[in-house]
C-alpha cells in the first residue's frame, strides 16, 4: 500500500490531521488540502488513488470540486465526507461518480472496510487491464491458419523477414488478419521479449495520434494532466506495429519519418530528446503506390516503410483454407463459449466456401462465432449462417444474363474502389471490355 | 537512537497489572521501560457532545513530558477516546514520532456486556501499546495478521493477533533503529 496515495480535503485542520495520520499509519501516502481550489492544485501531485472530499466548505463545495476533480482523473475513488447527511446530496454525490458517502464521524471499521474495498476493486480492474493485454498477447499469436499455396507464402515471407530488423510492409484488404501477420513476425523476431505496440493510426483523430505516438509533457495541452508515455517510447526494445499507415496525415508523416530516420523525438510540450529503439512493422488496405502518385503519401516515407513487403491475400482467393479456418474457430469458440464442439454440415462448409467472403477472415469468424451463438444442434447448418450475399450464392432464375452481368460488374467495381484495371483482371477481361460493358450499363467512375 | 521508553498511567488510573506492563513492552522493543507519573488537566480534551476525549490534543500535551529528546512516552488510561473523523479510537500515536496514548475503555469485556477478565484485559492493553509505540517507531499497520502492527477495529480483531512483531516488521524495526527487537 506504500505507493498508493490519498488526498484528504476539508477545511477543519483537525479532521485533516486525524485523517492524514490514520491513512499514514495504513501505509498511504497522503497529501491534504484546506479547500477546493487548494486540492485542485494539488492535483498536479497526483495521480490519487483515493480522494476523500468534505461536502461543505467555504468557497467550493465538496460537489462542485468532485465535478472538477472529475474532469482532471477519471479513475480516482472519490469518498464524501460530512457532519451534514442529507439524502440530497448523497444521491447528488452518488450520481456524479462518488463512490461512496460517509457522515463524520466515521465508525473505524467502515472506514477500513470501504478503503479495503476500494483498493480490491482497483487492484481487480488493473488486474483485468493487465489480463485483457495478456490475452490479446497471446491471442495474436494464434497461429496462422491455412494450407493454400498463397498463405504458404505469406508464411514463408514471415519466416525470411522475422530475423532481420528490416521494416515491413503487410498489404491486404480489411480483415485478412494483418495484425497477426505483424504479431507472427514480432513473435519469431529476437525482439519477441519486449512489447509489440499496435495503434491503428485510422482510428485515432489526428490531433489525439501526435500524442498518442510520441506521448506528451504535463501541461502540453489543456488536460495534460501527468507526463505520458507515446506508443513509440513504450516500443522501446520491441516492435512498433501502425496499422493503416496510409491514413496518416501529412504532417504525421513527416514527423514519423524524422523519427525512423533517427530513433529520436520530443515528447509533445517538451524539450528533452527521448531515443526508442525500436522495429516498425505497418500495414495498410490501400495502395501505397497510387497514394505516392496522387501525392497523398510521401514518396520517401514510403520508400522508408517499404523495405520488405508481405502481402496477404483475401480470403476469395484461397477458398480452399476456408474449411480450416472454419474449424479452427468453431474449436476456439466452443472452448471461448464453454459448449461442445460443433460438426460443420456439408451443406453449411459448401455455403462457407462458395460465399465471396468481402469482410475476409474477419467476416468468417464472425460468422462462426454467430452460428456457435444461434445453433441449437450438433452441427453447424446452413440456416445457421444467415450470410448477407444469399444472392451470389442462388440467382433466382427469372434474371437476365445480362442484368446478373450488370450487378456483377457493378459489384467488383465497388470492391476495388472503381480501379478498373484491378476490376478487369478480378472479372478476367481486358480494361477496353471492361470500359465498353460499363458504358453499356451506365456504370460511371 | 531510542533510549528509553517512558510508560506513564493518566491521573492515577492504576489497573491491577500496572506493573507486569513494564516487562513485556520492554521485551518487545528490547529497550527499557520507565514509569513515569503523568497529571493532565483531562477537562481541557473532554468533548461533552461525544462524551469522549481527543486523543489528539492529549498526545501533544504528553510531548511535554517527555523527558529526553531521544525516548518515547506512552500514556495509558482508561477513558474512551476519540480523533475528530472517527467514532472512537483504541489508542493513538506519532508516526514515527515520540508519543503514543492507549485506552482500555473499550478493551474492557464489561463494555460488550461479557464478564470482566483481566487476563484478557491484560493481553489486549500489551498489544495495543506494542502497536502504538510500533507506529512510533515508524511502523505501519501490517496485512499479516498475527502481527501486533495489524490494524484492529474490532477488540475481537485484537485478540486475534499476537504481542509480538512479525518477521517482517521486526526487519523494518531493525532497519530504522538498527536494534533488534523480542518476538
Amino acid at each position: 500500500m506504500r505507493d498508493r496515495k490519498i488526498l484528504i480535503v476539508d477545511d477543519e485542520l483537525s479532521v485533516r490531521q486525524s485523517l492524514q495520520e490514520w491513512f499514514r499509519e495504513d501505509g498511504f501516502q497522503v497529501e491534504t488540502a484546506a479547500d477546493g481550489n487548494a486540492a485542485l492544485k494539488m492535483m498536479d501531485a497526483g495521480p490519487f488513488d483515493i480522494i476523500v472530499v468534505d461536502l461543505k466548505m467555504p468557497g467550493m463545495d465538496g460537489i462542485t470540486l468532485q465535478k472538477r476533480v472529475r474532469e482532471l482523473d477519471k479513475s480516482a475513488a472519490i469518498i464524501i465526507l460530512t457532519a451534514f447527511a442529507s439524502v440530497e446530496t448523497a444521491v447528488e454525490a452518488l450520481k456524479l461518480g462518488a463512490y461512496d458517502y460517509v457522515t463524520k464521524p466515521v465508525d473505524p471499521d467502515d472506514l477500513s472496510n470501504l478503503v479495503r474495498n476500494i483498493l480490491r476493486e482497483k487492484e481487480l480492474s488493473e488486474e483485468n487491464i493487465r489480463l485483457k493485454e495478456k490475452v490479446s498477447e497471446l491471442s495474436g499469436l494464434a497461429p496462422i491458419v491455412g494450407k493454400s499455396p498463397k498463405m504458404k507464402r505469406v508464411l514463408d515471407l514471415i519466416d525470411t523477414v522475422a530475423e532481420t530488423d528490416s521494416t515491413v510492409v503487410i498489404l491486404g484488404e480489411s480483415g485478412t488478419g494483418k495484425e497477426l501477420i505483424a504479431r507472427a513476425i514480432h513473435g519469431k523476431s529476437k525482439r519477441r521479449f519486449f512489447p509489440i505496440v499496435a495503434v491503428n493510426c485510422g482510428s485515432i483523430p489526428e490531433s489525439l495520434l501526435e500524442s498518442e505516438l510520441f506521448g506528451h509533457e504535463k501541461g502540453a495541452f489543456t488536460g495534460a494532466q501527468y507526463r505520458r508515455k507515446g506508443k513509440i517510447e513504450l516500443a522501446d526494445g520491441g516492435t512498433l506495429f501502425l496499422d493503416e499507415i496510409g491514413d496518416i496525415s501529412p504532417k504525421m508523416q513527416i514527423d514519423l519519418l524524422r523519427v525512423l530516420e533517427t530513433k529520436r523525438f520530443t515528447r509533445l510540450g517538451g524539450n528533452q530528446e527521448v531515443t526508442s529503439d525500436f522495429r516498425l512493422i505497418c500495414a495498410t488496405n490501400r495502395n501505397l503506390e497510387k497514394l505516392v502518385e496522387d501525392g497523398i503519401f510521401r514518396e520517401d516515407l514510403y520508400y522508408r516503410v517499404n523495405v520488405f513487403s508481405v502481402p496477404v491475400p483475401p480470403l476469395r482467393e484461397r477458398r480452399e483454407d476456408v474449411p480450416l479456418l472454419a474449424e479452427h474457430f468453431i474449436e476456439r469458440y466452443a472452448r471461448a463459449m464453454g459448449k461442445a464442439r460443433k460438426a460443420l454440415s456439408a451443406q453449411a462448409e459448401s455455403i462457407l466456401v462458395d460465399y465471396r467472403w468481402p469482410g475476409n477472415v474477419r467476416e468468417l469468424q464472425n460468422a462462426i462465432e454467430r452460428a456457435m451463438v444461434i445453433g441449437t444442434g450438433p452441427a453447424i447448418v446452413p440456416e445457421d449462417l444467415p450470410l448477407p450475399s444469399d444472392r451470389e450464392i442462388s440467382e433466382p432464375a427469372d434474371r437476365s444474363l445480362s442484368a446478373i452481368e450488370k450487378d456483377h460488374i457493378e459489384r467488383v467495381l465497388m470492391e476495388v474502389d472503381g480501379n478498373v484495371s484491378q476490376g478487369a483482371k478480378i472479372l478476367g477481361i481486358d480494361r477496353t471490355t471492361l470500359y465498353n460493358k460499363m458504358k453499356k450499363y451506365g456504370l460511371g467512375r | 537512537m531510542t533510549s528509553t521508553i517512558y510508560l506513564g498511567f493518566l491521573n492515577g488510573y492504576s489497573p491491577s497489572w500496572a506493573e507486569d506492563l513494564a516487562p513485556r513492552v520492554s521485551q518487545a522493543f528490547s529497550l527499557p521501560t520507565q514509569p513515569i507519573d503523568l497529571e493532565l488537566d483531562l477537562d481541557l480534551y473532554y468533548a461533552p457532545e461525544r462524551r469522549q476525549y481527543h486523543a489528539t490534543l492529549i498526545i501533544a500535551r504528553l510531548l511535554r513530558y517527555l523527558p529526553e529528546l531521544d525516548s518515547k512516552i506512552v500514556g495509558i488510561t482508561s477513558l474512551d477516546l476519540f480523533i475528530p473523523v472517527l467514532t472512537f479510537v483504541f489508542g493513538q500515536s506519532q508516526l514515527d514520532g515520540a508519543a503514543a496514548l492507549v485506552s482500555t475503555h473499550r478493551l474492557h469485556s464489561e463494555f460488550y456486556g461479557l464478564p470482566a477478565d483481566i487476563d484478557l484485559l491484560f493481553e489486549r492493553t500489551v498489544k495495543e501499546v506494542v502497536h502504538e509505540l510500533g507506529h512510533a517507531f515508524g511502523l505501519v499497520h501490517c496485512p499479516d495478521y498475527l502481527c501486533v502492527m495489524k490494524a484492529s477495529t474490532y477488540v475481537e480483531d485484537v485478540d486475534i493477533k499476537k504481542a509480538s512483531l512479525c518477521s517482517e516488521c521486526q526487519a523494518t524495526l531493525i532497519d530504522r533503529s538498527g536494534k533488534p527487537s523480542h518476538r
